[in-house]
């Protein structure tokens, strides 16, 4: 087990050096990054002094040994708007990120457990047939869309729950202000529904189907047949011998999902307005602020390794059948 | 894709063929043909027989888009502009799905959006399948070193969120062209969004056709090929893709879905195709002002059309992976 881990934690470690190196060869798709950091009507000494101030006169591996070498310290150099170190900008916005992925995590797992497990027990049934139809559908409709939709029919028509905007929860909490985070519990929540709903949709979709089928499967093997036989209660059957065994796929697939989740809210923070990475990496895009994306780029990756690498080794830990290598 | 499918039929890949005809026979039915039973199988199920309808005409209309087109799409009509459907009150006939902010026909932009949609999503799934099934064959053909250094890359890719790559490239291109201020034709404008859509997802197919390549190289099949002095691309290419090639035409079938969701998420959020060309996407970015003032239509039917094309596609790719590979069911 240790050794595995070990290897999977090597594995890791080359992945992000991976991530660096796509991070740091971005800039260079434009044949000259230089370009990105000088305005238009810039003379040709300006040009010349950025490209020496930011180094890109410099061979290109020197480069990338500053940029990885800032990169582990967490230093991805100063924003050009904010003037501020844009790893820190990244930072400040991670709780609303994390809280977002979160919440609609929690949408995805909770709604589609119940869901997948009737419709497979009621295989066949309306309810089955009803189950697939609304996963059909939510896998093809675009988070973002759905967010649009839920503004306007949620928010603007029936003027039920806030639009844009969020009242922080994670900070208060992680600061031990525990009074500020049970006073602003509702007023979040409620800014976190809409939009925790519209980056869950696709997951709950795609887990509801996973789940029905996983049950579906365990529940056709023998040891369920023997435990009919013996007489034991359906309902028991169900969920004592079928539900653990056919959750050990779901875990897996969960546990990778909140790492799409984390990127994949991209797009939906910036439908919500939500104070997230996704929304200042794509604010920093229209600036041309590439120092802001590539920290952004690099702490979601990271987050997402680390994520895989813990749900790999718990996946080994819990079913042990699952061979090392 | 016919031709493969057949092809496939030919190796047997196919379950239940052989029962079938005998069953056939038995009945004293005439043998059906294989697009037969394609079409059969399309018409028993109905909902597949829709969808594939519902694809085609979104096909014919991107295809035809001037001749189904009722306006210009990018005329500008100022007196009339936000107007609601003529089937509404207040609409007028001359717009059948009302007008958009600048007064532009929001049927002849539905119209001439399928165009980018369709394209940048098949050849995006091209360049994905391409890439990911011929690095995938290779990797599992050949194994040790090529095999270690491929799967190693595609570790890499799949731990960098592929909707994070494709923004970062993406903007990083845009950025260049306002920079330098390069005027380019469509084309060019959407090669680098099939390309990094693309290259973005090759891994999918790279680990089925490994495991397909792994699983066939010790088969008798590839032994014989090899005695009668095939070389290595031969084995590999008309060999083992063949027939391990169900599934991917499977995982593809899926992929064009994602793929049309994945631009028009770019296209919403600028990073797509200019603004002068109609989108679904940016149809939907451009409704977002009115949004506040609960206009209802202007966000609604770009949505609709990605909602039902993308559902179409999945169906398709349901109905296709149970009548290719049943194996595949989830």
């Amino acid at each position: 087990m240790l050794r595995y881990i070990g290897r999977r934690l090597l594995q890791s470690v080359i992945v992000m050096l991976g991530v660096s190196v796509l991070a740091f060869s971005v800039l260079f798709l434009s044949g000259d990054p230089t370009y990105l950091y000088v305005n238009e009507r810039a003379s040709h000494e300006q040009i010349e002094k950025t490209r020496q101030q930011m180094g890109f006169d410099q061979p290109i591996y020197i480069q990338y040994g500053r940029f990885l070498k800032g990169a582990v310290q967490g230093d991805f150099g100063k924003s050009l708007r904010y003037g501020q170190p844009a790893m820190q900008l990244v930072l400040e916005r991670f709780p609303a990120t994390i809280e977002l992925a979160f919440v609609g995590m929690f949408i995805a797992v909770i709604f589609a457990i119940p869901l997948g497990v009737l419709a497979a027990t009621k295989r066949n049934s309306i309810l089955d047939g009803g189950t697939m139809v609304f996963a059909m559908v939510g896998q093809s409709i675009p988070g973002y869309w759905f967010g649009l939709m839920l503004i306007l029919i949620v928010g603007v028509y029936w003027k039920l729950l806030p639009i844009s905007g969020r009242v922080p929860l994670l900070e208060p909490l992680l600061r031990g202000e525990f009074g500020v985070f049970f006073s602003s519990l509702g007023q979040g929540l409620r800014h976190l529904i809409l939009p925790g709903i519209a980056s869950g949709i696709w997951s709950l979709s795609r887990n509801t189907r996973l789940v029905r089928s996983s049950m579906l499967e365990v529940l056709g093997v023998d040891y369920i047949t023997t435990a009919r036989a013996k007489g034991v209660a359906e309902k028991k059957v169900v969920m004592k011998h079928a539900f653990r065994n056919a959750m050990i796929p779901v875990v897996t697939i969960v546990g990778l999902e909140v790492g799409f989740l984390l990127s994949g809210n991209i797009i939906i923070e910036n439908v919500f307005a939500w104070p997230g990475i996704g929304r200042l990496i794509i604010y920093a895009i229209n600036q041309k602020d590439f120092n802001i994306v590539q920290a952004g780029v690099v702490l979601l990756a990271f987050f997402f390794v680390i994520i895989n690498l813990i749900v790999d080794v718990l996946y080994t830990w819990l079913d042990p059948r699952i061979r090392y290598n | 894709m016919l031709k493969l499918i057949k092809k496939l039929n030919v190796t047997g890949i196919i379950p239940g063929e052989e029962s079938f005809t005998a069953k056939e026979e038995e009945l004293g039915r005439k043998r059906v043909s294989f697009h037969g039973r394609i079409f059969r199988s399309m018409v028993k199920a109905k909902t597949p027989l829709i969808a594939a309808v519902i694809i085609l005409v979104v096909i014919l209309m991107a295809a035809f888009a001037p001749f189904f087109a009722p306006n210009e799409p990018n005329s500008v009509d100022i007196r009339n502009r936000i107007l609601p459907p003529a089937f509404i009150e207040g609409g007028i006939s001359e717009y059948p799905l009302g007008t958009d902010t600048m007064g532009r026909c929001v049927l002849s932009r539905l119209i001439y959006g399928a165009r980018v949609s369709i394209v940048v999503g098949i050849a995006a799934v091209f360049v994905a399948g391409i890439l990911g099934t011929v690095l995938g064959i290779i990797a599992g053909y050949f194994g040790g070193i090529v095999d270690d250094i491929i799967m190693r890359l595609a570790d890499i890719q799949l731990a960098f969120p592929f909707i994070l790559l494709t923004i970062s490239v993406l903007a990083v291109i845009q950025a260049t062209r306002d920079v330098h201020q390069i005027d380019v034709n469509l084309i060019q404008r959407l090669l680098p969004l099939i390309l990094t859509l693309g290259i973005a997802q090759w891994v999918v197919y790279a680990r089925l056709a490994r495991g397909e390549a792994l699983s066939m190289r010790e088969k008798e099949f590839v032994d014989a090929a090899r005695a009668l002095g095939d070389n290595h691309f031969s084995i590999m290419f008309r060999n083992i893709l063949p027939n391990s090639i169900a599934p991917l035409i499977v995982i593809a079938s899926f992929n064009v879905g994602s793929s049309i969701i994945a631009e028009s998420s770019l296209s919403f959020l600028g990073l797509g195709v200019p603004p002068s060309i109609p989108t679904w996407g940016g149809m939907l970015a451009e409704s977002r002002e009115l949004l506040i003032t609960g206009n209802l239509w202007l966000s609604t039917l770009p949505g609709l059309c990605i909602v039902f094309t993308v559902l179409s596609i999945n169906i398709i790719g349901d109905w296709l992976r149970d009548f290719l590979d049943p194996r595949l069911r989830t």
